[in-house]
């Protein structure tokens, strides 16, 4: 059975084709909760960090990984979750960070907000919400074009 | 051995989570309604966290879904603070500020637990409530120092709830910290946004006993449980 295991390079890229489902626009690679991606035996075991521990897309996030892998030809997977370390925005890829802007919503920040706006890219920036849509964001509006946007909460 | 100690916590976020989720839809502004739902929500996946250790750790087959819903209000082991009812926006923020600032120092407490799944769980859940207490310190300045309307409903949901307070420190051998140690911490912060929002800290520090034992539970937790409860004890075998 060995000759038949995927190479972990295809594996993580095909990973990197799995959208986040409530951000379709990014991958579950680029939100950085793929922590691992290994062989044992003739099972891959992926190891999956969750976003927010309350996280309702986590189950969804968790069929996509196995269907895609399935749609691969991978019938033997286990998901492992794992909570320490736990995940940061700084695991968000740079690719991701650009993809989420050109998508409308902040890329985070350690300086606790966004640094413009994502339309019109003025940075008269405030915030109306500390929460937002889904848990991993807070609501902020921009007062030179009035526009509201989702900025991605750092944490 | 610490199975107590972890119900305690667990059975604290999910009474509170239950309790502000009753706020979806009725919340007094739209953003309001999408926070307390978004906080209510991180103490339930909290609560999966800390039950399902808990019901690992107790062996007897459970999981956190039987430790949430076929447990009866005597089995709860969550503060009385968490399950007073929300009555009216205010009351709620008061609770919610008061259980945050103390939910913090103990979480962080916790971070350095020598148990590695402790430890773990605290890491993930304080960075989720320390976005919860800069929220509910906001508020609690924002209506204590706002109108004459607000200032007074702010003082009477303190009043209302400091004789909750002292449950929080008053530990015992099942606690997973030293819970008095985390009053100095809380009294730092609480005195700093009560002076901020023109509040006055009660002058009695009288302590309502007997939630986190169990031995005295309010009436308020019965009725919260049999809404929380009535589906899957009614069909104890469905599945999503």
């Amino acid at each position: 059975m060995v000759a038949t295991r995927a190479a972990l390079d295809d594996v993580w890229d095909w990973l990197s084709k799995v959208p986040d489902p409530e951000i379709p626009v990014i991958s579950v690679v680029d939100l950085g909760i793929i922590r691992d991606v290994a062989w044992q035996g003739d099972t891959l075991e992926v190891t999956v960090t969750p976003t927010y521990s309350g996280c309702p897309a986590t189950a969804v996030i968790n069929m996509e990984i196995e269907n895609a892998l399935r749609a691969r030809g991978i019938d033997r997977i286990t998901l492992k979750r794992q909570i320490a370390p736990p995940w940061t925005t700084d695991w968000l890829s740079d690719k991701g960070r650009a993809k989420l802007e050109a998508y409308g919503i902040a890329p985070p920040r350690p300086a606790g907000g966004p640094a413009r706006c994502p339309h019109c890219k003025a940075d008269t920036v405030e915030r109306i919400s500390q929460f937002g849509s889904t848990p991993c964001k807070a609501q902020w509006r921009c007062t030179a074009c009035l526009e509201p946007f989702d900025y991605f909460k750092c944490i | 051995m610490s199975v107590e100690g972890l119900l305690r916590l667990g059975d604290n976020t999910l009474v509170l989570g239950q309790r502000l989720s009753a706020w979806c839809g009725h919340a007094p502004a739209l953003e309001e309604d999408i926070a307390l739902a978004n906080i209510a929500l991180d103490l339930i996946g909290q609560t999966q966290l800390w039950l399902g250790l808990a019901a690992a750790r107790e062996g007897q087959g459970r999981d956190a879904d039987a430790l949430a819903f076929h447990r009866d209000a005597w089995d709860f082991r969550n503060l009385l603070l968490v399950e007073q009812p929300n009555r009216d926006f205010g009351v709620t923020m008061m609770r919610q500020f008061l259980f945050d600032t103390w939910h913090l120092a103990a979480l962080t407490a916790l971070t350095e637990h020598a148990d590695a799944d402790i430890s773990a769980i605290a890491q993930k859940a304080v960075k989720e409530v320390t976005y919860h207490r800069e929220r509910s310190t906001d508020t609690v300045i924002a209506l204590g120092d706002g109108t004459e309307e607000s200032h007074t409903r702010m003082q009477s949901a303190l009043d209302r709830l400091w004789p909750y307070v002292g449950e929080m420190f008053a530990g015992d051998d099942a606690d997973l910290t030293d819970m008095a140690a985390l009053r100095a911490p809380f009294d730092t912060h609480v005195t700093a946004t009560l002076t901020e929002a023109t509040l006055v800290r009660p002058a009695s520090d009288f302590a309502h006993m007997g939630g986190k034992t169990g031995v005295r539970h309010s009436e308020h937790l019965g009725h919260m449980l049999a809404t929380m409860q009535v589906l899957p004890r009614s069909y104890p075998d469905a599945k999503w």
